[in-house]
């Protein structure tokens, strides 16, 4: 692996944008159309949770309006979204806050 | 009456697709549909916008890039699995993929049927009855939502015992 010299570099002041471990949350929101056992399904295939915690994420998704349903680095949640876009679902990405 | 559920696991491996002839006929018509809203599209088109909707809906720049990103891929991976349904909308058995790519096919078609008939929480059958276009809609996207519910119960299942 390549490196390079260290070089000292001058930090913002203000670092909050640029902060790396502030992670990301994936949400899902309530759409009219996909059916809930679908919904379910998926959540079980994509992330490979039980059927409990697929069924309460899909009832959140329903009653609430929408749910968080994985979190972590901005690639891992990027990736997720994609996957739930090529099944369907209504899903969006933004930092945890 | 047992409810007769249009795809089953085979306890041969696989799934028993038993679908009428009458109902393989008008599910016939819809892969080609679905290629060409995915080919031809307009992109501003409500029902394209569902079904590659924005990553990062406050940030434009982000989203855009995002798209530009998964677009290809995601467009490729629908257009595979139209292609499979098409390819086997005759079969009496489907393996483990074409089951699958039936289910992403048939959910693309609700989600745009359901888009074009605009769809809501609140929706009954009662609201679809105006003209002939969108009464055959409604009906259509009522029996994909039946075949689909069979085909998640079918995946989700264990495969049943072997005799």
């Amino acid at each position: 692996m390549a490196q390079t010299a260290p070089v000292e570099t001058e930090r913002p002041a203000d670092e909050q944008d640029v902060t790396p471990d502030v992670p990301w949350i994936v949400i899902v929101w309530n759409d009219p159309i996909n059916l809930m056992s679908y919904v379910v399904y998926v959540f079980q295939k994509l992330f490979g949770y039980p059927l409990e915690k697929a069924t309460k994420l899909m009832l959140d998704v329903h009653h609430k309006g929408k749910a968080v349903v994985s979190e972590g680095a901005r690639e891992t949640c990027e990736f997720d979204v994609s996957r739930l876009h090529a099944h369907g679902l209504w899903a969006t990405m933004q930092r945890s806050r | 009456m047992a409810i007769r559920h249009r795809i089953v696991r085979s306890s041969g491996g696989g799934f028993d697709l038993r679908i009428p002839r009458s109902e393989r006929n008008v599910l016939r018509e819809l892969p080609d549909q679905l290629r060409l809203l995915l080919d031809e599209g307009d992109a501003q088109d409500p029902a394209l916008q569902r079904l590659f909707p924005s990553a990062y809906p406050d940030d434009p720049v982000a989203a855009a890039e995002f798209d530009g990103f998964v677009r290809d891929d995601l467009t490729e991976q629908r257009m595979k699995a139209i292609g499979t349904m098409a390819r086997t909308i005759d079969s009496a058995h489907l393996d483990e993929e074409e089951a699958l790519a039936w289910l992403a096919a048939v959910n693309d078609l609700r989600l745009v049927l359901g888009i074009r008939l605009a769809v809501t929480e609140e929706s009954e059958p009662e609201d679809f009855v105006g003209d002939e276009g969108t009464h055959g809609s409604y009906a259509l996207y009522a029996y994909l939502s039946v075949l689909e519910e069979d085909i998640v119960e079918a995946l989700s299942g264990r495969p049943p015992a072997s005799p």
